[in-house]
């Protein structure tokens, strides 16, 4: 039962895959990566690993498939220039493909890696949280490299966000202008002809 | 049940299925980005195989690294896609010679 389901995400996958690199429209090419990214969820489910599928789905069928969306929308893209050359490097593509394939199917067939040398492990039991398990290792063992990433997370906002801001039309601080600026620039002092304060009825009588 | 060896040659088959891609796409910078995220999702699925039938949890807590510098790199990307969208007008790869690569 539990292959079978594996061969039906497995084909769907490659399917969703194949249509990713040969669908013309970009926008189509997302929906089909979108739909890769649910199978191969549901064939890390299989596996074992519910956290990380979890994950796959909310970061990026959630994120980042929905930020290539969004920019595949806005950019307003001719098509036709960038279709050239599609049936020119088929035949190459196919064929790297191929030998790829062939080479890694040698090394990591059955006979290398199959049931019978690799045996499938036993299942957990029901009270088994993969969360848990990996919460322990990524806060002890890994815990700088969580932290690393954590960083890289920042860098990648604030890239993100100063490749795009426009500077022109933005409310934005010009340091070197703050810190020349000088007290005659902002404050001005009027000498005035002080008089005596009047009093509520001295001004009503004038 | 399933073997890892099957496991192995669905990450294969999808790992050289986004390197033709990357082939057949050359022009289009967004499909480029894709056929990347492709190859991740391939690697991915290796370790994650290996990990369960090595019964071992840290090839899912690399997992968890590589999902977060592709979910960076996907973001970078793109934002400097639309940069050069803004400047260029364009996303052919052809066309972005300004470094007379």
């Amino acid at each position: 039962m539990e292959h079978i389901i594996f061969y039906c995400l497995a084909a769907i996958l490659l399917f969703a895959a194949t249509m990713v690199v040969t669908v013309r429209n970009p926008v189509r090419a997302a929906l089909f990566l979108i739909l890769a990214f649910f199978t191969s969820a549901g064939v890390w489910l299989l596996l074992e690993a519910e956290f990380l599928a979890l994950t796959l789905v909310l970061v990026y069928v959630g994120a980042v498939m929905v930020l290539f969306l969004f920019v595949v929308m806005m950019l307003d893209i001719d098509l036709a220039p960038l279709q050239e050359g599609f049936t020119k490097y088929l035949p190459l593509g196919m064929f790297v493909a191929a030998l790829i394939t062939i080479e890694m199917i040698a090394v990591l067939g059955a006979n290398h890696f199959g049931l019978d040398i690799v045996p499938s492990p036993s299942p957990h039991p029901a009270d088994y949280s993969n969360t848990k398990e990996i919460g322990l290792l990524l806060y002890t063992v890994y815990v700088y490299p969580f932290e690393i990433a954590s960083v890289i997370l920042t860098v990648a906002i604030v890239a993100a966000i100063t490749l795009t801001l426009r500077q022109k039309n933005s409310k934005s601080q010009d340091i070197s202008q703050q810190v020349k600026v000088r007290r005659e620039d902002r404050v001005r002092i009027v000498k005035m002809q002080s008089s005596p304060r009047k009093t509520k009825e001295q001004g009503e009588q004038l | 049940m399933i073997a890892l060896s099957d496991c192995l040659i669905l990450g294969a088959l999808l790992f050289s299925l986004s390197v033709a891609g990357i082939f057949i796409n050359r022009k289009n910078i967004i499909i480029l980005l894709m056929c990347i995220e492709l190859m991740l999702l391939a690697v991915n699925l290796n370790f994650i195989a290996f990990s369960h039938f090595s019964g071992d949890i840290a090839g899912q807590v690399f997992v968890f690294f590589i999902l977060t510098v592709a979910a960076a790199e996907a973001a970078i990307g793109l934002a400097i896609l639309v940069v050069l969208f803004r400047n260029l007008s364009t996303i052919n790869v052809s066309e972005l010679d300004r470094l007379k690569g």
